[in-house]
């Protein structure tokens, strides 16, 4: 509607017809612009929607020190590879490792330990760990923003009158691949397979056979892992500093909500539709309110579907949290 | 049982002994920066600069004889943080001034608090409205703040823009208290220098894109783009502005701008950019004759020399609190009706950003000729023409 409307405002303006073809262009390519910046911005608030879920699916506990494993995947691959000189084919898994390791301890340390551990309980511990490691990576990274290098260069590409920086097309390809790899990783392995049925249900998944214990510690691995991607990916765009990881929680968040929370295709909906709001918001709208729309459209969503875009009422219903 | 009581009371005493033979002819001084926290690369060269400064005040004896001790409060850059630390060294450690806050927030949630408590304030934040009441017109009678205020820097943008034939112009601004104290000022001022406000668009501090903003600037017929914000945001928007084509459109930052780091941060996306600084960030680039040429030089020496890391505009800031105040208690020792009236005659000093004439309607004491123009060429300040 809104397209429509401006675009005939141009028209009817008292200016000759070629200048309002031009503007017409631009406003199109304009729109172009704000699709490319929201997918972006989405394809990153899913990946950290994505690590949400992996941990919820199967402990029900929202990990609240998901944007950290973010931040720190950036400010680890800072030092790898800016500091210390890493060639980035190797310093990216590296960097991954290193956070995932933190996503080990996490588990080993602070959520195993608990005994008789309530679901709040389990989320607490959570946010200890996530004031725990900001605090640490602001001793350890200073408190200036870092940069890293972008992947392939930093011209950027034209596209029909609309700008894409290189960077934008390895966000969106890793959103791909960890799809990908995930659908696979669930649908194909013994271990996917015994992951979600641990988010099924957890107690009849142990009565097979199935270690729930080092399922949790399997989801905390790849929601660190995943996190750590994200980071490393948005550090060329965005720069990183050691309070960061919050804002992207936040966001994550939201988006886990939106799509459903628990839901694996929800998660990358939500994020790019989060995404695309916040862009064209800010572009049609105002730029002032644009988180406001977000919220808006989740309030809204969350009134006449509790479970969010593709989250199961049923299963929410089960679940404790 | 007879124990405990025991080593209790051992305890008592000795805590009080040690309080009792604490120095005991020193002038209290405290300071609240954000040395944590978002608005940490304030705060810290801030801390670092008021602590460099009174080593060095202390080693050359004192201010008449009397060591000045100085502690510093970290207010994380939060409001509430700030009023609890100020609420409590007033209360309980009795102090002769206070240096500080950071922020524009936590300043402005403070004031209050000074007014009643009748306390020299030295504020080391932006915004106007800390040393101007609204309701009288006139500044706040404790309150004295050094940087230059938000509307100077847009004073100084907007001759500039003025002086290089720019009409229209659009505007960003982080939606924080330091974007919005300036957005305010730059709405305020347009008029005045003959600018329209094509565009005014806004983003979050921890945004992590402005493409959205800019593409909406770029349809427009803005001449020249302001931006009002502080931290990587203030990065990432140039690099967005390069990464879009938009190097015809002048790029115009504010005085938060002013860290080399940026700079670099901005990986060559800052070039050719325009902001006002105070004469400390281009100490280098002055001419010999300049008045703060001296002063600024010293500034920069000692503090590499301790630091080893570059100079930072906000430093500057703690540096012009911490010598008024010492000038003021030259005289006036720890009497704080006296401190005040002695921060309000203040006259002529050089300081790291400009060169200050406190009055009974002002207690900032600079002008617009408080920033010089610079633009970033070859990764580096120059002055601008």
């Amino acid at each position: 509607m809104r397209f429509r409307w401006s675009w005939l405002q141009t028209g009817i303006g008292p200016w000759p017809i070629e200048n309002a073809l031009m503007e017409t262009t631009t406003f199109t390519s304009q729109l172009l612009q704000y699709l490319i910046t929201g997918l972006t911005i989405g394809s990153i608030y899913s990946m950290v929607a994505i690590g949400f879920n992996i941990i919820y699916n199967v402990t029900e506990i929202i990990n609240f020190a998901q944007g950290e494993f973010v931040m720190l995947g950036g400010l680890v691959m800072v030092t790898l590879h800016t500091v210390a000189g890493l060639n980035l084919l190797i310093a990216f898994p590296l960097a991954v490792g290193l956070v995932t390791l933190i996503g080990v301890l996490l588990d080993r340390l602070a959520i195993r330990p608990i005994r008789n551990p309530s679901v709040l309980t389990l989320i607490i511990a959570t946010i200890a760990a996530s004031i725990l490691i900001k605090g640490a990576a602001m001793l350890i990274w200073g408190k200036n923003p870092h940069d890293l290098p972008a992947f392939s260069g930093r011209d950027p590409i034209s596209f029909f009158g609309a700008v894409i920086q290189p960077q934008y097309l390895w966000v969106f390809g890793f959103l791909v691949l960890i799809v990908v790899i995930l659908t696979l990783f669930f649908d194909k392995t013994i271990a996917g397979k015994a992951m979600s049925a641990c988010a099924d249900n957890p107690h009849a998944a142990s009565l097979v056979g199935i270690n729930v214990n080092r399922m949790i510690l399997l989801s905390f691995i790849l929601s660190a892992a995943i996190g750590a991607t994200a980071g490393i990916i948005i550090t060329p765009i965005s720069l990183m500093e050691f309070d960061r990881g919050a804002m992207l929680a936040v966001k994550g968040f939201a988006a886990a909500i939106l799509g459903g929370l628990g839901s694996f295709p929800g998660a990358v909906a939500g994020g790019l539709i989060l995404g695309l709001i916040e862009s064209l918001g800010a572009g049609l709208i105002s730029s002032g309110y644009k988180d406001a729309f977000a919220l808006l459209i989740l309030l809204a969503l969350l009134f006449f579907r509790p479970s969010g875009l593709l989250g199961n009422a049923q299963v929410s219903r089960i679940k404790r949290f | 049982m007879r124990v405990d009581k025991f080593s209790l009371c051992a305890t008592v005493v000795l805590i009080g002994a040690l309080i009792l033979a604490g120095p005991a002819a020193a002038i209290k001084i405290r300071a609240v920066f954000s040395v944590t926290g978002p608005a940490s690369f304030l705060g810290d060269p801030e801390k670092k600069t008021a602590e460099m400064l009174v080593e060095q005040i202390n080693a050359a004896g004192g201010i008449n004889g009397e060591k000045i001790e100085l502690i510093v409060y970290d207010t994380e850059g939060d409001a509430t943080k700030t009023n609890l630390a100020v609420r409590k060294l007033i209360t309980r450690d009795k102090v002769c001034a206070i240096i500080g806050p950071t922020r524009s927030g936590s300043s402005l949630a403070v004031v209050p608090l000074i007014e009643k408590y009748k306390i020299p304030q030295l504020s080391c934040a932006a915004n106007y409205k800390i040393v101007h009441n609204e309701k009288t017109g006139k500044p706040y009678k404790w309150i004295f703040k050094t940087p230059q205020s938000d509307g100077l820097a847009v004073e100084a943008i907007y001759a500039h823009m003025q002086k290089r034939g720019i009409s229209k112009i659009a505007l960003l601004s982080v939606t924080s208290g330091f974007g919005a104290g300036g957005r305010q000022e730059l709405l305020r001022l347009a008029s005045q220098y003959g600018l329209t406000i094509v565009a005014d668009e806004k983003y979050g501090p921890k945004d992590t894109d402005m493409t959205a903003q800019l593409t909406k600037i770029k349809g427009t017929a803005a001449q020249a783009i302001v931006n009002w914000s502080i931290g990587p945001v203030q990065v990432t928007v140039l690099r967005n502005w390069r990464d879009l084509g938009m190097r015809g459109v002048p790029f115009y930052q504010s005085h938060g701008f002013g860290s080399r780091k940026n700079i670099e941060l901005a990986a060559g996306a800052a070039e050719g950019v325009f902001c006002p600084l105070g004469a400390m960030n281009v100490a280098e680039k002055l001419p010999a004759g300049h008045p703060q040429k001296q002063v600024t030089m010293q500034y920069l020496k000692d503090y590499k020399a301790k630091y080893n890391e570059p100079l930072s505009s906000f430093g500057g800031h703690a540096w012009d609190a911490i010598h008024m105040l010492v000038q003021a208690i030259q005289t006036a020792g720890c009497n704080k009706e006296k401190i005040r009236d002695n921060l309000e005659q203040i006259t002529g000093f050089v300081g790291q950003h400009g060169v200050f004439n406190m009055s009974e309607n002002d207690h900032n004491g600079l002008t617009k000729d408080a920033f010089q123009m610079v633009v970033v060429a070859n990764g580096d300040w120059a002055l601008a023409d």
